[in-house]
């Protein structure tokens, strides 16, 4: 029992940045696991990537105005993203485009915008490493930022929660019964914004983008409801979050990718072996079918 | 070829022509060198002589530079090109082919002792490690003498006109990095051998450690890119609290977050910024060679002395 606790445990009691990373990622798996389902509902799961590089312009331009902080780059960084996905929104409901095109017409803008920026200050030092560390080095001043994102990103949820559901399957009921479709396409937008940056913040870019979009790929398995999803995805998202830190304590791999690459094997037995649409339900129907 | 395309060529190759005898034309020997600490250098020896050029300029990372057209121009043009050598500059290759720069480059550190160092942190296991060269040579004041030696020469050669202005001024500095160097080693003579650890960032004073007698321990490995595992980081921590390490700084150009939190978790302070691979802005306080030593132990001496 001593040595399980000292295997499971123990890392945390003693060491504050194991509390700190493991706190991070739980509040992370909170905020992000919902905003994710929605995405991949929306088919919009790419998104996420496109948005990890849109926000280097506005990360830029706090660099230079006020150096390295963590919170002048991180709003410029909210500032930036809102921008860019509410304007790829805006031309999506209101143009031919699609909003994956969309999407990708305005993520190129901002990032050669980003490029441009940095390099017009004649200084290489990493930017974008210096703004999206990594998991082991949350301070106090991120925590309470994801901590803050995840809680507005949970009441807001809760609140607008049935109109924001029906947007994403039927916009043209919503707007039959009067519902405000655009509004709440944008609440979504901007609260997928928050959770990105929340998540580049406490993990770097590409770990967030795979915080958000795994789990939520992977509840689609199991559960049909979006609340059942959102509950599957934010314990898959959790649990992937515990074990990949610990295995990147005592297996020193870095932890970032420990954690991510948990999700994805969560994701590939989802794949395999969950109740609904999965390979092996799909094989069971196919010999009902036969038989 | 059509008549316009000639007569394109031919105002083409006046330009170049023009643009070639105006560089002659000038006074001054145009140098161009890879960064900061070698721009400072060259500027003490060659002084009005020379108009230098530094690409990698002060807080800048010269490990992951990307040179621009201008840049490879710039080059194009030199009179002379001052690299430090050792695998520092890996770009330097390829940009001085695409410059289409026939003049000498200067190598600073010619005749240098060189060190190994571990390319990625295992904590003693062999595994995934491999020893390369460490390139920054210039961290042990007795190197900065070297290259002060193969600065002055090569400016020489590119300009023998100045040769006597040159050796002057060499010999004026390295009176003074003399001194530098005496007064680091009385600084740390106050210290015993045993207390002079240190924690930063970057393993960029593998030299300095070795010339000054100080133990160099880095949380992160040669890159500055690779991410650390949980389990790195925590054997860091066990060390400071176990081997009482009280000397903790952050250096210039790697993540502060990182470090930080390591200090804060082992219950020391932050000392302070340190430069290794690149100077201070002009206004900030490591903006020449002498001034980052000065800066450099000023900050390191007390924090050790904490622990004493």
């Amino acid at each position: 029992m001593n040595h399980l606790s000292g295997l499971f445990l123990a890392p945390f009691q003693e060491f504050i940045f194991m509390r700190h990373a493991l706190v991070a990622c739980l509040a992370l798996a909170l905020g992000c696991s919902p905003v994710g389902v929605l995405l991949v509902l929306r088919r919009m799961s790419l998104m996420g990537d496109a948005l990890s590089h849109a926000v280097l312009p506005g990360a830029a331009l706090g660099f230079l105005i006020s150096g390295l902080s963590l919170y002048a780059m991180t709003i410029g960084g909210i500032a930036v993203g809102l921008a860019v996905a509410l304007l790829a929104g805006a031309v999506s409901r209101t143009t031919v485009l699609r909003e994956d095109a969309s999407f990708a017409a305005s993520y190129l803008i901002s990032l050669a915008l980003g490029v441009l920026i940095i390099s017009m200050r004649g200084n290489s030092v990493d930017l974008i490493h210096v703004l999206f560390g990594t998991i082991l080095a949350v301070d106090d001043a991120a925590l309470i930022l994801v901590a803050s994102i995840t809680t507005a990103t949970l009441f807001t949820l809760a609140i607008i929660y049935r109109p924001l559901i029906v947007e994403c399957f039927d916009p043209g009921f919503l707007r039959s019964v009067g519902g405000r479709g655009a509004a709440m396409h944008f609440i979504f937008l901007v609260l997928a914004v928050l959770n990105l940056v929340a998540g580049f913040t406490a993990l770097g870019t590409l770990m967030a983008v795979g915080m958000l979009i795994l789990p939520a790929a992977s509840a689609g398995f199991w559960a049909r409801q979006f609340w059942s999803a959102s509950l599957a995805a934010i314990l898959i998202a959790m649990v992937s979050s515990y074990t990949g830190l610990l295995l990147s304590f005592h297996l020193d791999i870095p932890s970032g990718p420990a954690i991510v690459l948990t999700a994805g094997l969560c994701y590939v037995f989802s794949l395999v072996f969950g109740r609904r649409g999965s390979l092996y339900t799909r094989r069971r129907a196919a010999c009902h079918l036969a038989g | 070829m059509s008549i316009v395309s000639r007569a394109l060529v031919i105002f083409f190759a006046f330009i170049v022509a023009g643009g070639a005898s105006e560089v002659k034309a000038e006074r001054t020997l145009k140098v161009i060198t890879s960064f900061s600490v070698l721009g400072d250098l060259v500027k003490n020896i060659g002084d009005d002589r020379v108009d230098v050029t530094t690409l990698v300029g002060p807080n800048g990372d010269v490990h992951v530079y990307q040179p621009t057209p201008a840049t490879a121009k710039a080059v194009g043009e030199a009179g002379l090109v001052v690299v430090n050598g050792l695998g520092l500059e890996g770009w330097m290759d390829r940009l001085i082919k695409a410059s289409g720069y026939k003049g000498v480059v200067a190598v600073a550190s010619k005749g240098v002792k060189p060190r190994e160092m571990e390319e990625e942190e295992h904590e003693g296991v062999a595994k995934g490690s491999r020893m390369v060269t460490d390139p920054h040579a210039w961290q042990d004041i007795r190197n900065g003498m070297l290259y002060v030696d193969n600065i002055a020469q090569a400016l020489s050669s590119a300009d023998p006109a100045g040769a006597a202005t040159y050796k002057a001024n060499a010999e004026a500095y390295k009176a003074k990095l003399i001194a530098l160097d005496k007064w680091v080693r009385s600084e740390f003579s106050a210290i015993p051998r045993q207390k002079r650890r240190m924690i930063t960032t970057h393993d960029a004073f593998g030299y300095f450690g070795a010339a000054y007698g100080v133990t160099i321990l880095a949380p992160m490995g040669l890159s500055t890119e690779s991410e650390p595992s949980a389990g790195e980081v925590k054997k860091l921590i066990q060390q400071i609290k176990k081997e009482k390490i009280t000397a903790v700084f952050v250096e210039n150009v790697s993540d502060p977050r990182m470090i930080e939190q390591i200090a804060r978790e082992s219950g020391v302070t932050v000392g302070g910024e340190l430069f290794s691979d690149a100077l201070s802005n002009p206004d900030g306080p490591a903006s020449t060679y002498i001034d980052m030593f000065k800066n450099n132990v000023t900050k390191i001496v007390p924090a050790m002395k904490k622990g004493l």
